[in-house]
């Protein structure tokens, strides 16, 4: 039969470490190319620092590529140079940024801050150096479903964290930092992590009643009553992050990642309609109870009316960049309060233009689109929950961020993945990363090899069907 | 499981989807009403650094960018500032722009669509934007006699160039310097603002055009041109023109300036009528013609209309709405509620002048790019055709009689021909009136038509008569475009 020959496609698994390497080799040149335009469009010379910019992001990024090949050969290909490529840019923005803000402090007769980049640049070693742990000492990611409990007390601890008078601070409006030994932290990147561990290792076990039991309603399988206890405590949590830490982006990714691993684990759309509508139900309650709630939603719906607004200020840096953008170093940025942490998406919209601003967009849906690749390959439920939370955490914090400076939502303090200045969402992301690597080097590792199946077998195999 | 996640997939991409949507409205949609905003400072700051070209009067430069070596690269400098400012008007860094550098704009800065190409060349190439050049209509030495003209006093000048609408004189005082206004020293431009805005004499205004005024008697020209349109009248029709006039409900007559009949009789022609500038004649002929069309005729003059879009705030001349009779003969006379800017009364000047056809005036005459392909040039526009040829023919020799034998004496040039007509427009005891000059020259084969207006003079009440205190300087205007 000639439907046998055509039918069946032998994949052949290749490490693709190869081609991994040339993605990456393209993001560092992207990345430096960026930073060198700067210096010559900012100071009309290459930068001293170049080449500490150059083998610093050149080296991390080498490093972890021979790490995957020596501990992940199988890992997929494209992960890497993304989050390379982002760094890359996001130090050279910071960069930018730090030229522009010394440049009006000299005009106003002020003496500049240091500068944040090579900071960045440390936290960027750091990061890789957690990669590098994660990839060496995580040989198996189903080692973690044992510490399922351990997680999900150590994301609540982190979560609350911020709270703890004397520790939490206080910064634009919301309590999702602490100060210690003279460096700030932001506990939930690391909280989200923990989290996505502790909720996968839990809904795998819990699944098959969650999913089993139950009763139609309007088309819809519906949960038993009794099995609304998980999803009501993380509504409760989430919400609690909202009220305490005034945090809409953080209580939306939390109550957003425990739905998604829900309806992944369960297939049972019912879950996302009632966790919709309790998310719905108590962000509203917020809104009317809380005032820095309030506050973001009136900012958001008419950003125009406050002098010197972040957000309009980001709005206006973004339409000055039109679609082709000002050119890296000849809009100004600076001009707007956060200019390289909270809005440095909008940064890059006034200088890349909205071109500029898609193509990051689609680095990100990438990381997020090979992360959920990762999760469908995965031969293990745990595996393909943590991918899966890992990748829509991206998904949602990208979406939370980016759409709260273009003016989609109202704008909460999520960091922007990879690129805002910060040490802790940094070195969090990083981690993120690795454990996806090792999760799709296990999904896209040969399993042991099956007997060599012959034509003839299969083309009987499809006659019987 | 895997189905679930393919819809997650699906779903992150629909939300990346709708951030790329968002922003390609706000940088591609919105983004030209962003950029427009006032207090937007990052589009200021970089509009403010751009090489914006020159406002040129044939060759010569009236306002231009030097390098200034400050954080702003650029210095907004005018040369004769003071003359030209109600044209060029000026560009501040706190204060926003004013006459064509506003209007302009786009152009002087080099991002108006029609200097597109030449912005996407300057990208690729990686030249700073710089802007086009915006070419005047104005005479220097008719813009500088008429600057001249007005020392010392209040009021404004306009010439006009008949045939085309050219707007060639443009004054008004007092004016101001817009390099005090364009300085980078923000203090010292601050301090300049509030004193130019305290002054009760209003240097920033453009009289010329942003101001109305009664009309006075230039306005009999109007109500001279509908009486000869209608063909009840010729210019040698006999009127009642009494030395008081009694107007129907009211108890107030309406008298000649003098107190006298018109010229010794008390029903003169429309000649003499015009000569001596009688108010009872004109009231007479006002209400036998009737509100309508009086108003018909001011309109196909500009009444009632804006001209000129090449400059801010431009005011509109106004007709009064609804009349009644003595309202009317009021306003045959140019009093009541008639109002004009002096750049109105010059074109019903340059209307008789170009036989009864109105043309659009125009202070832009080319746009260029840095360099020097023409963008656009304006073209004469026909506005109205507000008389036939021959009644503008008997207006004329009506307005040339009045310069040489009546109230317009005053502005008779030796050798050159003048049609004119005087105003002394009433409005309050506290006030002096408003003294008129509109004419034209030569009357024969018409190159300039002039209007002046003088608000204030400084001099005696009793004194202040159009022929005597305007028709001088329109003189001076017209002898500077005839080149005398």
């Amino acid at each position: 039969m000639s439907i046998a020959s055509t039918s069946v496609i032998q994949i052949i698994p290749r490490t693709r470490r190869g081609v991994e390497l040339l993605l990456l080799v393209i993001a560092i040149a992207v990345s430096v190319g960026a930073y060198v335009n700067i210096g010559i469009t900012v100071q009309n010379a290459v930068p001293a620092s170049t080449g500490y910019y150059a083998a610093g992001i050149g080296l991390l990024a080498l490093i972890a590529h021979f790490a995957l090949r020596y501990r992940a050969p199988y890992a997929d290909p494209v992960l890497l140079p993304c989050a390379v490529l982002l760094n890359g840019l996001g130090v050279a923005m910071i960069h930018r940024i730090d030229l522009g803000l010394a440049i009006v402090a000299e005009a106003k007769g002020k003496v500049p801050k240091g500068p944040a980049a090579p900071q960045q640049i440390t936290w960027t070693a750091v990061g890789v150096v957690l990669f590098l742990v994660v990839i060496l000492v995580i040989r198996d990611h189903r080692r973690l479903q044992a510490l399922t409990y351990t997680a999900g007390l150590a994301g609540l601890v982190l979560l609350v964290l911020p709270l703890i008078p004397g520790l939490g601070v206080n910064l634009n409006g919301a309590r999702i930092w602490i100060r210690l030994a003279g460096m700030s932290f932001q506990p939930g990147e690391f909280a989200k992590i923990c989290l996505v561990v502790f909720f996968a290792g839990y809904l795998v076990v819990k699944r098959d009643v969650l999913t089993l039991a139950g009763h139609r309603f309007l088309g819809l399988d519906l949960p038993r009553a009794r099995d609304l206890g998980p999803i009501g405590i993380a509504w409760a949590v989430s919400l609690g992050v909202l009220v305490f830490e005034s945090d809409l982006g953080s209580s939306l990714l939390f109550f957003g990642l425990f739905l998604f691993l829900l309806y992944v684990s369960t297939e049972r759309a019912g879950w996302l309609i009632i966790g919709g509508l309790l998310f719905v139900g108590g962000a509203y309650f917020a809104y009317m109870t809380f005032g820095h709630v309030h506050r973001r939603v009136t900012d958001w719906l008419n950003p125009w009316a406050i002098d010197g607004g972040q957000v309009k200020l980001g709005l206006m840096g973004q339409s000055w960049g039109g679609i082709l953008g000002r050119g890296l170093g000849q809009g100004h940025p600076e001009a707007t309060l956060y200019a390289n942490s909270d809005m440095i998406i909008s940064s890059f919209a006034e200088e890349l233009g909205l071109t500029g601003l898609i193509a990051i967009l689609l680095v990100y849906t990438l990381i997020i689109e090979r992360g959920l690749r990762t999760a469908l390959g995965c031969r293990d439920i745990f595996g393909k929950l943590i991918a899966t939370g890992l990748a829509m955490s991206f998904a949602l914090q990208v979406f939370v961020i980016v759409g709260g400076v273009t003016g989609l939502i109202p704008l909460t303090g999520l960091a922007t993945p990879f690129m805002a200045l910060g040490g802790t969402s940094l070195v969090a992301n990083w981690a993120i990363i690795a454990l996806l690597l090792r999760i799709s080097d296990q999904a896209r590792r040969p399993q042991t090899p099956a007997a060599p199946v012959s034509d003839e077998t299969i083309a009987m195999a499809v006659q019987k069907a | 499981m895997n189905s679930a996640i393919r819809r997650l997939a699906v779903a992150a991409i629909v939300l990346m989807l709708a951030l790329m949507a968002n922003s390609t409205y706000l940088q591609a949609f919105r983004a030209n009403e962003i950029n427009g905003r006032n207090d937007n400072n990052r589009v200021r700051d970089s509009q403010f650094s751009v090489n914006r070209g020159p406002i040129l009067i044939g060759s010569t430069p009236v306002a231009q960018s030097k390098e200034s070596g400050d954080r702003f690269k650029y210095q907004r400098t005018y040369a004769n500032g003071q003359v030209y400012a109600p044209v060029t008007g000026f560009y501040s860094y706190l204060f926003g722009r004013g006459g064509i550098e506003l209007t302009m704009n786009a152009e002087l800065n080099g991002s108006d669509p029609s200097m597109a190409f030449r912005r996407i060349i300057d990208v690729i190439s990686n030249r700073p934007q710089q802007g086009g050049s915006v070419t005047l209509t104005l005479n220097a030495a008719a813009q500088q006699a008429a600057y001249d003209g007005l020392a010392g006093k209040t009021g404004a000048v306009v010439a006009i160039e008949p045939k085309t609408g050219r707007i060639l004189a443009m004054a008004s005082r007092p004016s101001y310097d817009p390099n005090q206004l364009a300085s980078h020293d923000t203090e010292k431009v601050s301090a300049a603002w509030k004193s130019l805005n305290a002054n009760k004499n209003k240097p920033l205004s453009n009289r010329a055009v942003q101001e109305l005024y009664p009309p006075g008697s230039t306005f009999k020209l109007v109500t001279a041109a509908a009486a000869l349109s209608s063909g009840k009248y010729t210019p040698e029709s006999k009127v009642n023109s009494p030395a008081e006039l009694p107007l129907p409900q009211t108890t107030v007559p309406l008298v000649n300036e003098d107190g006298k009949n018109c010229g010794g009789s008390n029903s003169a022609t429309l000649t003499i009528a015009l000569r001596y500038s009688c108010n009872t004649a004109f009231g007479t002929v006002g209400m036998a013609l009737g509100a309508d069309a009086l108003n018909e005729q001011a309109a196909k003059f500009g009444f009632g209309a804006r001209p000129l879009s090449e400059l801010p705030s431009v005011a509109t001349s106004q007709f009064p709405g609804d009349p009644n009779e003595p309202q009317t003969a009021q306003s045959a006379i140019g009093q009541f509620d008639v109002r004009a800017t002096p750049l109105q009364m010059a074109m019903v000047a340059a209307g008789i002048a170009n036989k009864g056809e109105v043309m659009k005036p125009y202070l832009v005459q080319n746009v260029k790019t840095p360099d020097l392909k023409t963008v656009s040039e304006t073209k004469p526009e026909s506005l109205h055709q507000a008389v036939t040829p021959q009644v503008a023919s008997q207006l004329t020799a009506m307005m040339v009689d009045v310069v040489n034998n009546g109230t317009g004496k005053p502005g008779r040039i030796s050798g050159v021909q003048v049609a004119g007509k005087t105003g002394t427009a009433q409005t309050t005891k506290e006030r002096p009136p408003f003294a008129w000059f509109t004419a034209f020259a030569p009357a024969e084969d018409p190159k300039v038509a002039v209007a002046v207006l003088i608000e204030d003079a400084n001099i005696p009440r009793n004194d202040i008569a159009g022929g005597t205190l305007a028709a001088p300087i329109a003189k001076k205007v017209m002898e500077a475009v005839l080149g005398q």
